[in-house]
């Protein structure tokens, strides 16, 4: 019988034969990486083990991204950590202010995570560089901690979801609006331990951007990762960038899935997710009219080149709501400075919305946007949680940049089609 | 292990933002992110919970981030075992990684009520309802997992492990 993508992928990292499902393996690691919340916790663990030297000093990743650039003293102390640890460690991959970016979108955009690697990260959106074809899963502290001492990390083979797209997509629905509607159909839980594998016409289709997206919520329906088969597309994002070889596998056409869900995208709006789960989505036409305080443009989800675009063209010449605040965050500096050399952050300002330097910041309720009491919020994040973005009775609703930027001009959750 | 305890019931899907918030996550301290355990689901609730008190809960225990705090943060709350009918993923792997029993098994979840005494035993995987007078078998865990457990959790296994690949070289 043949086998899915992912079969293959851990195939090629373990000395286990025959590898089946439900099997636990220990499987090498290409790239293991940590963020400002996470690895503290790993380095204390790292340096009790007794280990002299990380695994491979090329191969891991130290991104201080989620309260960086430090918001208050604590967290100054563990982003110090993490600067120390990389000093006396020698770790290549350590990214200072300045040259930091939401770990997602930078490691994929530095060619340190490649298609056909096993990629470990202490932090659940890990999933994202599975849009490159690689097996990419989130893990903790402590898993992290063992993976630079051991460069592996035990884990069960999982079943593999595909999920077939056709047809022919709406305007203004993108991969954020795909990866809502999947969730709402399959829930939070839908696919908890397995692996989604996104496929079809429509996915092929789509930007390297766009499918970072949709792997990136691949967890919020509890999915130990998300894939994509890499093909001309993907060759075309890695060229220039890659650090290292890498290999390209695809599934065959008769590997074996747990379930195949065929979903027509053809009659899809965009989608917004109301509070307090992912699942929780309707399509715009049902939402439109709910009063926001905050509007987020950013994070792992959707915070690269293409987003800010989408964006500019809906805030060109337009004034941001007078009741409302909007918070852009470009994903990282070269985001960032491509947005500069296209005017998209003119376009920004002008239309009086805040411009921030990359961070995780209000995604995760850190800061740089924080919820007051009753406060309601629309945002391109991953996450609408009890609390998630600030005080526990604000509200998040979770939308495309499209709908973000269309909200922050009408002052209520609203699609780019009634923007004038 | 036996583990004995009063049972605090949860629904479906809490979620690492709820077990810990992200606003105390600029710490790693234990005992700081065990005082706020579940504040925002009940503000009372580490002042009500007794030291060896198990959770029982719906579904999709641990959603969410993929922060070591919420196993931790549980534990230093006086959490000695959770049991859910099922857990998210990473926030399973945590839990087995830092020693902090779980089981999965919706039976036992179904039938118990807040407050019944439950005592564990978690090599066997033998749940029992005192205050209900029922004992449940729950799935044995992978034998991989059991050896990291035995070995006093993935800390522990990674300095065996760096010891035996010290002497081959």
């Amino acid at each position: 019988m043949g086998k899915t993508i992912v079969e293959k992928i851990l195939s090629a990292h373990t000395d286990t034969d025959n590898l089946r499902v439900g099997d636990i393996i220990k499987a090498r690691v290409d790239f293991a990486f940590a963020n400002d919340i996470t690895a503290p916790i790993a380095i204390k663990y790292f340096k009790e083990s007794g280990a002299r030297q990380v695994f491979d000093k090329k191969r891991v990743g130290l991104i201080p991204d989620h309260f960086a650039p430090n918001k208050d003293i604590k967290s100054a102390e563990q982003c110090k950590l993490l600067k120390e640890f990389a000093q006396e460690y020698e770790i290549e991959n350590y990214f200072e202010i300045g040259k930091m970016g939401v770990e997602h979108a930078l490691l994929p955009e530095k060619g340190l995570v490649l298609p056909g690697d096993v990629v470990v990260g202490a932090d659940s959106h890990t999933d994202t560089s599975g849009a490159l074809g690689a097996f990419a899963i989130g893990v903790g502290s402590t898993d992290f901690a063992a993976v630079m001492a051991l460069g592996e990390v035990w884990l069960k083979v999982p079943s593999t979801i595909k999920f077939i797209y056709s047809g022919k997509l709406k305007k203004w629905v993108s991969g954020k609006d795909l990866i809502l509607y999947t969730i709402s159909k399959i829930g939070v839980d839908g696919a908890n331990y397995k692996v989604m594998e996104f496929s079809g016409e429509v996915i092929k289709g789509l930007s390297m951007d766009s499918r970072f997206t949709i792997c990136n919520m691949a967890i919020e329906a509890g999915a130990k990762t998300g894939i994509i088969e890499p093909d001309e597309i993907t060759l075309e994002y890695i060229k220039g960038r890659a650090k290292r070889s890498f290999q390209i596998y695809n599934s065959d056409p008769d590997a074996h899935y747990e379930k195949i869900i065929e979903i027509n995208v053809s009659k899809i709006e965009p989608q917004v997710a109301f509070p307090h789960l992912p699942e929780n989505t309707k399509p715009i036409s049902e939402a439109k009219g709910i009063k926001i305080d905050q509007s987020i443009i950013g994070s792992c989800t959707n915070g690269r080149i293409e987003d800010l675009r989408i964006a500019a063209e809906i805030l060109k010449g337009q004034q941001v709501h007078s009741e409302v605040r909007l918070i852009i965050i470009p994903a990282t500096q070269d985001i960032y400075l491509q947005a500069i050399r296209e005017g998209l952050i003119e376009i920004f300002i002008t239309a009086g919305g805040a411009v921030s330097t990359p961070t995780c910041g209000p995604c995760l309720g850190g800061y740089m946007g924080i919820l007051a009491k009753g406060e309601r919020a629309i945002s391109t994040t991953n996450r609408n949680f009890v609390g998630r973005m600030g005080h526990p009775e604000s509200e998040v609703y979770l939308a495309s940049p499209a709908i973000a930027a269309a909200s922050a001009i009408l002052g209520r959750i609203a699609s780019p089609e009634e923007v004038k | 292990m036996i583990i004995k305890g009063k049972v605090w019931k949860f629904k479906d899907n809490i979620d690492t933002d709820v077990i810990i918030p992200a606003r105390y996550l600029n710490t790693s301290d234990p005992k700081e992110l065990g005082l706020h355990c579940m504040e925002d689901y009940d503000s009372e609730f580490v002042k009500k919970i007794n030291q060896g008190d198990i959770i029982v809960a719906g579904r999709n225990f641990g959603c969410g981030s993929s922060r070591e705090h919420a196993p931790i943060a549980l534990k230093a709350a006086g959490v000695s075992c959770i049991i859910a009918q099922s857990f998210a993923r990473i926030f399973f792997r945590n839990a087995i990684n830092i020693g902090l029993p779980i089981f999965e098994s919706v039976e036992v979840v179904d039938q118990c009520s807040p407050g019944n005494i439950l005592e564990v035993d978690t090599v066997q995987g033998v749940i029992k309802n005192l205050s209900k007078d029922k004992v449940y078998k729950t799935n044995l865990l992978p034998e991989f997992i059991l050896k990291v457990i035995s070995v006093g959790g993935l800390r522990e296994y990674v300095k065996e492990e760096l010891k035996r690949r010290e002497k081959n070289v």
